[in-house]
């Protein structure tokens, strides 16, 4: 008799359970396991610079990055120099990722005829999933060459003289899909200064941002924060403000900035442009991204 | 005694005709094939949940998930196309039009119609497909390839790259199915 009831019992549950069957939803039978994957946080930037400083966006591995960036001359020049068109400063290089967290790249700047190589290497990648990081730390490392001839010929010039290094800890987060904004702490090493009142060591800090104002075009902008009492007279913090519009392969950042250097050691410690003097260039970087891998 | 045991085996019948399969790793294959480029994208971990008694059967599938040749095809895909950071996920979800045409306990290959709503970038769509099921050895999978219009799920295509991109995109589904045991 007990065996008669189990068995009724058992055949009232299997008839509710296909019931049940037939109007659940079927996918919530297995478990949602978004936990665990990482998803990684893409496109916090268009590109791997914001306008000058380096983004925390670094090329994926065997891509190559063709950079041209370009500056005209002053705002101030006015119409005799047709508002800065008279004048270029160029610099030309090429970026390639090893693997997605390293990149290395070299250019080559007109402004003071200056060759320049980097490292950038990501060491936390901001993520969601089953490894949650709130934020994007890359570290940074850059040398550069001046080979402009030396202004004293008569004095002894020594090749180190005209070597300059730059690090950065890039610190970032896409706090939403319009917003990202970080913080680039830089120190750039000068071996040899103009006067003894200049600081070989200069320490800064700068904070970049992006507004994503469409799927292709984001309003992007800079300033570089130089603590005081390291630099001569006559020399201005870099700010920079511009759209990065980006088209399939090709991301064109057009902008105007304070800067007349393009790589670390010139914009962040070496800017004699003004904005409130109007020293203020019009310029674009283009970049166009092969695979070669 | 004789009647308990049959009244045993009908429960049992129940439970088998009640069996659910499932996967989550699906495999899903785009093909993009435009005059100036060929683009394609698969994911390999796709959910999956058929019922067999019903003939339902739902799909879904991270849109992260889907791995390019080109890493900037995939960051282009998820930013300017998909806005999988909006919308996650693509689903479907629908039903065998004829489900008792498909004998699961036996092995064999069925061709069938599959309607039922497809969803993706925020877009509800009905789509009716072939599909073939095939049961070999007792193992359940599925397969299905039909295409689609990314107008008909409001992804634009710009004028630049409208060499680049097709308008009609083929879809390439595959599952291996598990039974799934309903007492866990």
């Amino acid at each position: 008799m007990n065996g008669l009831r189990i068995l009724a019992l058992m055949l009232f549950l299997s008839m509710t359970l296909s019931v049940v069957g037939q109007e659940e939803d079927l996918l919530s039978l297995i478990e949602e396991d978004s936990s665990e994957i990482t998803n990684y946080t893409s496109s916090s930037f268009k590109a791997t610079r914001v306008i000058n400083l380096h983004s925390l966006e670094n090329m994926a591995a065997g891509e190559l990055d063709i950079r041209i960036h370009h500056r005209f001359g002053f705002l101030s020049g006015g119409i005799y120099d047709l508002f800065g068109l008279d004048d270029a400063t160029i610099r030309l290089g090429a970026d390639y990722g090893i693997t997605d967290q390293l990149m290395i790249g070299v250019g080559r700047s007109s402004y003071e005829k200056t060759y320049d190589g980097f490292i950038k290497y990501k060491l936390l990648r901001q993520s969601t999933g089953a490894k949650k990081m709130p934020v994007t730390m890359a570290l940074f490392s850059s040398m550069a060459i001046k080979t402009l001839k030396p202004s004293d010929p008569t004095r002894e010039n020594y090749f180190s003289s005209n070597l300059y290094y730059a690090f950065q800890v890039i610190l970032g987060r896409k706090f939403s899909e319009a917003f990202t904004l970080q913080l680039s702490p830089s120190l750039v090493h000068r071996n040899l200064v103009e006067t003894a009142a200049e600081a070989n060591d200069v320490l800064a800090c700068g904070i970049a941002g992006r507004i994503k104002l469409s799927k292709r075009v984001s309003l992007n902008s800079e300033y570089i924060y130089v603590l005081p009492d390291q630099l001569a007279e006559g020399y201005y913090n870099s700010f920079s403000i511009g759209f990065d519009i980006e088209t399939g392969g090709h991301v064109f950042q057009l902008h105007f900035s304070n800067s007349t250097s393009m790589i670390e050691k010139g914009f962040i410690a070496e800017n004699v442009g003004r904005w409130a003097d109007g020293d203020v260039h019009f310029g674009f970087n283009i970049s166009r991204v092969f695979n070669v891998k | 005694m004789k009647n308990l045991v049959i009244i045993a085996l009908m429960c049992f019948a129940q439970v088998i005709t009640a069996q659910k399969y499932f996967s989550k790793t699906g495999k899903i294959t785009f093909y993009s094939d435009a005059a100036g480029e060929k683009i394609q994208a698969s994911n390999t971990s796709a959910s999956t949940v058929l019922d067999a008694s019903t003939g339902s059967i739902e799909w879904a599938v991270l849109i992260q998930g889907f791995q390019f040749e080109k890493a900037l095809m995939k960051d282009h895909f998820n930013e300017n196309y998909m806005e999988s950071s909006i919308y996650p996920k693509a689903k479907f979800k629908g039903k065998i039009d004829n489900p008792s045409a498909v004998v699961f306990s036996k092995d064999g290959t069925y061709n069938v119609n599959v309607t039922g709503q497809l969803e993706m970038h925020g877009v509800t769509k009905t789509v009716s497909v072939p599909a073939t099921f095939t049961v070999k050895n007792g193992i359940v999978s599925a397969k299905a390839e039909f295409d689609i219009l990314l107008q008909d799920y409001n992804i634009d295509i710009p004028k630049v790259v409208e060499d680049n991109i097709a308008t009609k995109v083929k879809l390439d589904v595959f599952a291996e199915y598990k039974v799934m045991n309903t007492t866990t």
